[in-house]
């Protein structure tokens, strides 16, 4: 390989395989409500870092990664404390706590490390751009064939490799202990054993997370393609998938793109990450906003048009004109209402006459079901609950429109059959 | 010896430390604290979007900038607590985290273009307090100012909304507009706070005294009034030691010292550990 495509391989496989992991593990997370912690663990492991840095004047890779765990524990918990005190909120009590030991870390580092190899700046925007130079040398002889790897990938590839042990070994024990805790303890399965395993998999991963995207960024790879892949799927498996492949969307992305614009990788993988977001909200088949507004506008229209034809129906019971402008007082925007009568043309319920809308068999016998529907529930209304007769109209006319024919057969019989509604109106048979 | 400019930036950010704190007492009763933390993040991408458009670093068109990106990013969670399944946690992590990522793309954009112009960007992670100059320290005073001001003319209604919003509203007063009101005030503090204390740590200063004011006393009024001077305390103290020692960070050494008054207030203060650690009361009779 020549030095530009070992560079970016290196850089995206550095990128990789953490966000791999963040991106399993924050599944789980997000389904438990913990999606804030790996903020505060990112956040507040710096100092152990620094510590661990400063007493042992080396940037040694085992003491920066216990000095972190120790630090990332001691948040979790002094969080937890303080909110269990019951003075304190848990959302203030989670930005006391990281903010305060935040601060201190940056302090060390800029007292202490100022002319160290620690960059403070990897703290906000990670360490993707140093991770690879070439030929790096080991000294054992057998590493050296590896001599190419860069140094924090081994400690990543650990993280991945615990990550997907644990989930495959602890599947099932996961999976309730995640949905459904108190089930899980009387059966004994110990999910609180599983919790503080998982919470030691979340800094031990932000750990190797941080070091390639900083302390905030590490944030995105983990909440971010869970809450792409909550859009899209309702089961687990499907889940970690789409997370996985959000995941890695993003670290292909990211360096050819931060590469281009000459920026930061890490933001960039956050920016990718947000714009895979951003389009998952959009278009994801059933939680997304477009299928949402599809299924509003389709249940507009179902409404308008069967609005349209129990109107049609009312008129023709009284020997009324179908007036062309009808609907005028149900709400609905003229250009609906176009629409409705449109779809009816074509379905072949109504016909258009000289004097606007005729019903037709089929449409007969459709507006017949809604009128059904209207008076049943108001002779309902009437008899189990007293109403006077000029409150029944309106939850009749809301009702309606959900009330299917078994729904009306049920009625229908609990009401004996009755041949008119409280206001004397016939009510249409079948 | 004090320097005169060193003076300036002392009383201007005391002020700031004073209105955050008695702004914090409100943002942390309506739980405010984490969607503080997500707008200060947030605020990165317009502070550089701005940089960008002008080429100038006036302070007033920066703050524009990131006023805009901040309540973009409130916007956008509250968009997502409503039409999404997803929690308000997930949108705050989400915004925070995507948007500070937007903004360090841009930064580091912006400093490999202009490598002279851009340089001293950092300074708005963590706040400088010795590249303050006369004029920002007005801007910042007069915004401060401000917010206390609007604290005192509403107060009662403050009070009535941070503590049962919907008894408020159902008394008739505008709980959704003194809720986005509130907003403001938070939004407007956390701008403040960007050129001493930095985009990462702005929020903090919400949180913390009025946290630790909670430990003294169970009152609003003396709540409001410890919370307001250990924020002063904390960020006169945390510049004054950030301009002694170069090395020194104000934003994170403001942070540091309002961290230590909350320890010594949990610590010490008569609702905090002691109280906490009493056994609780024996009930005479299990309940049932």
């Amino acid at each position: 390989m020549n030095f530009e495509t070992a560079y970016a391989f290196w850089t995206i496989v550095v990128s990789l395989v953490p966000g791999l992991a963040c991106a399993l593990l924050g599944c789980f997370l997000l389904l438990k409500r913990m999606s804030l912690l790996t903020d505060a663990i990112s956040h507040g492991m710096i100092p152990g870092i620094a510590l661990s840095v400063i007493y042992t004047g080396s940037l040694s890779p085992v003491g920066i990664m216990v000095g972190a765990i120790v630090f990332g524990w001691l948040t979790a918990w002094l969080t937890q404390f303080l909110a269990s005190s019951g003075k304190v909120t848990e959302d203030s009590s989670l930005g006391i706590v990281f903010t305060v030991l935040f601060a201190f870390g940056l302090i060390l580092i800029k007292m202490f490390l100022a002319h160290s190899h620690i960059d403070p700046g990897c703290v906000f925007y990670g360490a993707l751009e140093t991770a690879w130079r070439p030929g790096i040398r080991y000294p054992a002889p057998l590493l050296d064939t590896l001599r190419d790897v860069p140094h924090s990938l081994p400690g990543m590839a650990v993280g991945l490799g615990l990550t997907l042990a644990f989930l495959v070994l602890l599947w099932k024990e996961l999976k309730l202990a995640t949905f459904d805790p108190a089930l899980a303890e009387a059966m004994g399965f110990r999910p609180r054993l599983i919790h503080y395993l998982l919470v030691g998999l979340v800094a031990l991963n932000t750990v190797t997370a941080f070091e390639a995207v900083g302390a905030v960024m590490v944030l995105a790879m983990f909440t971010v393609p869970a809450a792409c892949a909550r859009l899209f799927s309702d089961r687990l498996p499907t889940m970690l998938v789409c997370a996985a492949g959000i995941a890695v969307v993003a670290s292909l992305l990211a360096y050819p793109l931060a590469d281009r614009l000459n920026t930061n990788v890490a933001g960039m993988i956050a920016v990718v990450l947000g714009a895979e977001f951003a389009l998952a909200l959009l278009v994801a088949p059933r939680y997304g906003l477009l299928a949402q507004g599809w299924r509003r506008l389709q249940l507009t229209l179902r409404i308008a048009r069967e609005e349209i034809l129990a109107t049609l129906y009312r008129r023709a019971e009284t020997g009324l004109p179908t007036a062309p402008v009808l609907l005028k007082d149900h709400g609905l925007a003229p250009l609906l209402v176009d629409w409705a009568s449109r779809q009816l043309v074509r379905h072949g319920y109504v016909t258009p006459s000289d004097h606007g809308l005729e019903l037709t068999e089929a449409g007969r016998l459709e507006a017949a079901s809604v009128v059904r529907a209207h008076r049943l529930w108001e002779t309902y209304l009437e008899k189990n609950f007293g109403l006077p007769l000029n409150h029944l109209h309106e939850p009749a006319s809301e009702m309606e429109h959900f009330l299917g024919p078994k729904a009306q057969q049920d009625l229908t019989d609990d009401l004996q059959a009755p041949p008119r509604d409280p206001h004397g109106k016939e009510i249409p048979g079948k | 010896m004090i320097e005169y400019n060193t003076l300036i930036v002392l009383i201007g950010t005391s002020l700031l430390g004073l209105s955050a704190g008695v702004v914090g007492v409100f943002a942390v009763l309506r739980r405010r604290a984490l969607i503080g933390d997500a707008l200060g993040h947030a605020t990165l991408p317009g502070l550089w979007i701005a940089f960008w458009l002008t080429g100038q670093r006036s302070l007033p068109i920066l703050l524009t900038g990131a006023l805009v990106s901040g309540v973009l990013g409130i916007w956008v969670i509250a968009l997502l607590r409503k039409t999404t399944r997803l929690k308000e946690d997930v949108a705050i992590a989400l915004v925070l985290s995507v948007f500070f990522g937007a903004g360090i793309v841009i930064q580091k954009m912006l400093q490999a273009r202009h490598s002279s112009g851009a340089s001293g960007l950092n300074d708005f992670l963590l706040g400088h307090a010795a590249t303050i100059n006369r004029d920002d320290v007005q801007l910042l005073v007069s915004l401060t100012l401000a917010c206390l001001a609007v604290v005192a003319i509403l107060f009662k209604e403050l009070k009535m909304v941070a503590f049962d919003a919907a008894f408020a509203q159902v008394q008739g007063w505008p709980a959704g507009r003194l809720d986005f009101l509130l907003m403001l005030l938070i939004a407007a503090v956390i701008l403040a706070g960007i050129p001493a204390v930095g985009v990462l740590l702005s929020a903090s200063l919400l949180v913390i005294p009025p946290a630790a004011a909670r430990f003294w006393t169970q009152r609003l009024a003396p709540m409001l009034a410890l919370s307001g001077g250990m924020g002063m305390v904390a960020a006169f103290v945390g510049t004054f030691l950030s301009a002694r020692f170069e090395n020194l960070a104000a934003g994170p050494t403001i942070v540091v010292v309002a961290g230590a008054g909350f320890l010594v207030s949990f610590l010490f203060g008569p609702h905090g550990a002691s109280d906490w650690m009493r056994p609780a009361p024996r009930l005479e009779e299990p309940a049932p």
